[in-house]
């Protein structure tokens, strides 16, 4: 879909939740309206697309109760101003919104999590992405570097870039709004996504990129929206086998879940952001004991959020279960950079070709 | 020899000379308090006459200045009158009175009050007491000037005339003396109380320029409360010498006839109980034989004696349309608890709850205290009912409390009995005993209940309000954003007001120099009601014009009568800021939703 396209179907969806208001305020009903229950208990596994979405639970807003009224108001303050930034082609954050709601009176937005939580709203009402509406959120995406050649439209015309031979070390940084990316060509046979940027930096030093023909991703912790979008793209355009290397911990677990199969709070966009196919590296419990790596011993919180993950049933596979069970046992966690501890090579010379020979990447 | 010279000094003292010096003990303690002790005792003799002769009263009051520090009282009823021959003894005689040997419900009881007051006014002002009196349109009315001799507690009549009097029934008491009218306002409050509980009295008074007027809320005369006789656990011993010494015959017989609840059984177990034979004549009884008598009729066991015939209550209708007459109130109840007795005499607790309305929003609740239908005024902390009252938890029925219960709250306590247990004879407050202090308790909490009952539902209702309001003031935005977003005219959005709201809404805003005004009858009836508004706009253009315009200091008030049927609008429109305000009168709180655009 081109931005023009993209741009009117936007504007028409937004002004459909409002004309629908309009033909329920003309026909002298109250104006309401219907949006999934956003909480874990309406959380379901698709099967089709794997992924995790929003269920059947629906609750009505309508301005019967000066709450809902005031939420429709908002909303339609934000449809107002959305559809003018449209018109103009101009984008604001996240947070310019929520500023820009001062002047709305009555419609003035409490909070920035309010006006966020608006968005969604508008995300699931009109199944567009609030990248479509000229938003962007606040937190920048993460970056790519490794064999793969992209074109960027960006404010000044076009842009190709190859994410190796023409970005610095710190490489290609990934934009907010990534539905202008467009993929052209690589020649990695992998992509590795890292939570910290330590070990992507330590890849980068030790050539594992050239060596194996990686696309490397740094994930930068929990990642952004534009990040797991991108991880799902290079699946989806190139077929290219994901992989993610974290920390050994049950935080770290969290992460690659919603890199595999989407959050709660964005699950209406599960389909475009996760990555069934993405597979999990390591640290593993086990590898812990395997390499004899450095670790610390686990909180109370860590073992709370273990046992957590054992009744999720995004980890109810017997791969999770052994290894959650695993580290229960041995009542430790490790960071990815522990395999420092055997030296800097070690890492990409041994662990890597032999876990992921095992994974059936390599 | 010592001795002899204080015998010479040794002489009886008469009770005129006691209370000379004792002025206190009879609530003359300060020239305040003496206007109020005044009328306070001349309006209970009128009462209590009235009521003896079922009429109903009507009671003028008059105070005038007559010097920098006299005053001259007045009170006049139109009750039986009094025998001219007994004129002087009930104003220049203390002591001298018809009820102090009853065991009924009075006002007035020992004889003392009006004479105190007549006592009072001689030592202030040296001035005689004025009575004019009159029985019947067939016999002539009589005024009498007269004082007490103080030495010997016996009236001195320094005037006696047959006069010209346009009543044909009634008397007339002026009395003037030193005061002062600094508790004004105090005075008042006694007349609006003394007006609650007499319901069917009419009470005027003309308050040195001030007037004040209780209206007769209801036209029956009350009906006066029987006496009866005592009850061997209500007596003393002097009492019963006394009963005694003016008896003859056999003992038995004399128990059964004197007292209530002793029937020929129980007559014979108290003669066993004192040792004394049934048979014994009276008349031969020594103190001693009183004495026995005495704990053995205290011993015995008698069934408590009769309450409803020697009472006479208020009654929770009247209580409730008394108070409403008096006082603007949003909730009033009134409960009456069944009779009960403590030491032998019968006693009744009334109370009444007033909420919200035109009482004051903070602060101590008030509390009006009652003995026998009389206000108690003075020594309100001192009260065995205000300490009810401070016992009960009402933050359990939504008011709060610090020590008395605080807010827009007005609590009634009236206590009926043959002999109301008060801490001094200035009869100001109830002294402590656990069975009166249980049914005001009771009634207490059983009216806090009723309370609850109604802030809750009330708060429903104001909840219900709100949310209309809110829903109200946000719409218009919705329907004008959804406008504008869509590109399409402004929806007329009235149908679903009314579905919200079922009221009437007046809604006023001002755009480009133009202020509307428009009201909507959501309602199912037909309503009249007036639009009220107040601005710095002189509107003089203002379609349609009001009915009622006028300009003070530069803030015109406008008002327009409007009639509206159901489903119906109607519109102002006129020139100006909009800085105003508006609303609506002759509307139901609940039934009306005012929202202002403009603020």
């Amino acid at each position: 879909m081109s931005r023009e396209e993209l741009d009117r179907r936007a504007n028409a969806e937004l002004l459909r939740i409002a004309e629908a208001w309009y033909d329920q305020m003309h026909g002298g009903e109250v104006p309401s309206i219907a949006l999934p229950t956003r909480t874990k208990q309406n959380i379901e596994f698709d099967d089709s697309s794997e992924v995790w979405k929003y269920g059947e639970k629906e609750s009505l807003r309508s301005a019967h109760t000066a709450k809902s009224a005031l939420h429709l108001l908002k909303m339609a303050y934000v449809i107002g101003f959305l559809k003018q930034q449209l018109a103009e082609n101009r984008s604001s954050t996240l947070r310019e919104l929520y500023y820009i709601s001062e002047g709305w009176k009555l419609a003035k937005f409490g909070a920035q999590d309010e006006s966020n939580f608006l968005v969604e709203d508008l995300e699931i009402l009109t199944m567009l992405q609030r990248e479509a509406f000229h938003l962007r959120p606040e937190e920048d995406g993460a970056t790519i570097f490794g064999p793969l050649r992209i074109r960027e439209s960006t404010r000044r015309g076009p842009r190709v870039i190859h994410c190796r031979d023409d970005v610095g070390e710190a490489g290609y940084a990934i934009p907010n709004n990534v539905e202008g990316l467009e993929f052209l060509d690589h020649g990695a046979k992998m992509v590795v996504a890292i939570e910290t940027g330590g070990m992507y930096a330590r890849l980068q030093e030790n050539g594992f990129d050239e060596e194996h023909d990686a696309i490397l991703v740094h994930l930068k912790g929990q990642p952004a929206r534009s990040t797991r979008r991108v991880l799902h793209m290079l699946s989806d355009r190139f077929n290219l086998p994901i992989t993610v290397f974290t920390d050994g911990d049950p935080w770290s677990y969290r992460i690659f879940a919603s890199v595999a199969y989407g959050s709660i709070k964005s699950a209406h966009m599960s389909e475009l952001l996760a990555t069934p196919r993405a597979q999990f590296i390591g640290v593993q419990p086990s590898d812990i004991a395997d390499y004899n790596l450095p670790s610390d011993r686990l909180t109370d919180r860590d073992v709370q959020a273990l046992k957590a993950e054992l009744t999720d049933p995004r980890f109810d596979t017997d791969y999770w279960r052994f290894q959650i069970r695993r580290q229960l046992e041995l009542g430790l966690k490790s960071e990815q950079q522990a395999f420092a501890a055997r030296g800097l090579d070690f890492v990409t010379k041994e662990y890597l070709p032999a876990r992921l020979a095992e994974m059936g990447v390599l | 020899m010592l001795a002899e010279e204080l015998a010479r000094q040794q002489r009886s003292i008469s009770i005129a000379e006691f209370f000379e010096k004792n002025k206190h003990l009879l609530g003359f303690d300060s020239p305040t308090r003496g206007v109020i002790t005044t009328i306070k005792e001349a309006v209970d003799n009128a009462l209590d006459a009235c009521e003896e002769a079922e009429i109903l009263p009507d009671i003028e009051i008059e105070v005038r200045r007559t010097g920098p520090e006299t005053f001259r009282v007045s009170v006049e009823d139109n009750g039986p009158g009094i025998v001219p021959g007994n004129v002087p003894f009930v104003f220049g005689k203390l002591l001298y009175g018809s009820r102090f040997h009853q065991i009924r419900q009075s006002r007035g009881q020992q004889g003392i009050g009006i004479s105190a007051a007549v006592l009072y006014a001689q030592l202030t002002t040296g001035l005689p007491a004025v009575i004019t009196t009159r029985t019947g349109p067939h016999e002539p009315a009589h005024r009498f000037a007269l004082r007490i001799r103080v030495e010997t507690n016996e009236p001195e009549v320094l005037e006696h005339a047959e006069v010209a009097w346009d009543r044909t029934h009634g008397t007339r008491v002026e009395i003037e003396f030193r005061a002062s009218l600094a508790a004004r306002k105090r005075l008042i409050e006694y007349l609006r109380s003394t007006g609650v509980v007499n319901p069917h009295a009419r009470i005027r008074a003309e308050i040195d320029g001030e007037s004040f007027v209780s209206e007769r809320v209801v036209d029956e005369p009350l009906v006066p409360p029987k006496a009866i006789r005592p009850h061997p656990l209500g007596i003393e011993l002097g009492q019963l010498a006394r009963m005694v010494a003016g008896a003859k015959g056999a003992l038995a017989p004399f128990l059964v006839g004197q007292f209530v609840r002793v029937g020929a059984k129980t007559a014979e177990e108290i003669c066993a109980a004192a040792g004394l034979e049934p048979s014994v004549r009276v008349e031969s009884l020594s103190g001693d034989d009183v004495s026995r008598l005495l704990s053995a009729l205290q011993s015995v066991r008698v069934p408590p004696p009769p309450t409803t015939q020697c009472l006479s209550p208020i009654g929770e209708e009247l209580l409730v349309r008394g108070l409403s007459a008096e006082y603007r109130m949003d909730f009033v109840a009134a409960r009456t608890r069944p009779s009960a007795v403590y030491g032998g005499h019968p006693f009744m607790v009334e109370a009444a709850l007033g909420y919200g309305g035109r009482l004051p929003a903070e602060g101590n609740a008030q509390i009006m205290r009652f003995a026998n239908r009389v206000p108690l005024i003075y020594q309100q902390g001192a009260c065995a009912t205000t300490r009810c009252v401070a016992e009960v938890n009402w933050k359990a029925y939504g008011v709060q409390q610090a020590g008395l219960p605080q807010g827009p709250l007005l609590i009634l306590v009236h206590v009926a009995s043959t002999n109301v247990p008060f801490t001094s004879e200035s009869k100001d407050a109830i002294a402590s005993i656990p069975e009166i202090e249980r049914e005001v308790n009771l009634a207490l909490q059983d009216l806090g209940r009723d309370l609850r009952t109604f802030l809750s539902r009330r708060d429903r209702t104001r909840q219900a309000e709100e949310r209309a309001r809110a829903v109200c003031a946000i719409l218009p935005e919705l329907a004008a954003k959804v406008a504008e977003v869509t590109g399409r005219p402004v929806p007329d959005i009235s149908p679903i007001e009314g579905q919200i709201m079922r009221k009437v809404v007046a809604r006023k805003r001002t755009q480009e120099g133009r202020v509307g005004i428009e009201v909507r009858n959501h309602t199912s009836r037909e309503l009249a009601l007036q639009v009220f508004e107040q601005s710095g706009d002189p509107a003089v253009d203002a379609t349609p014009a009001p009915d009622f315009s006028t300009e003070f200091e530069g803030v015109v008030t406008r008002v327009w009568e409007v009639t509206l049927p159901p489903g119906g609008t109607w519109r102002a429109v006129y020139s100006g800021r909009g800085d105003g305000s508006i609303d609506l009168r002759g509307v139901d709180e609940h039934q009306k939703v005012v929202v202002d655009l403009d603020v």
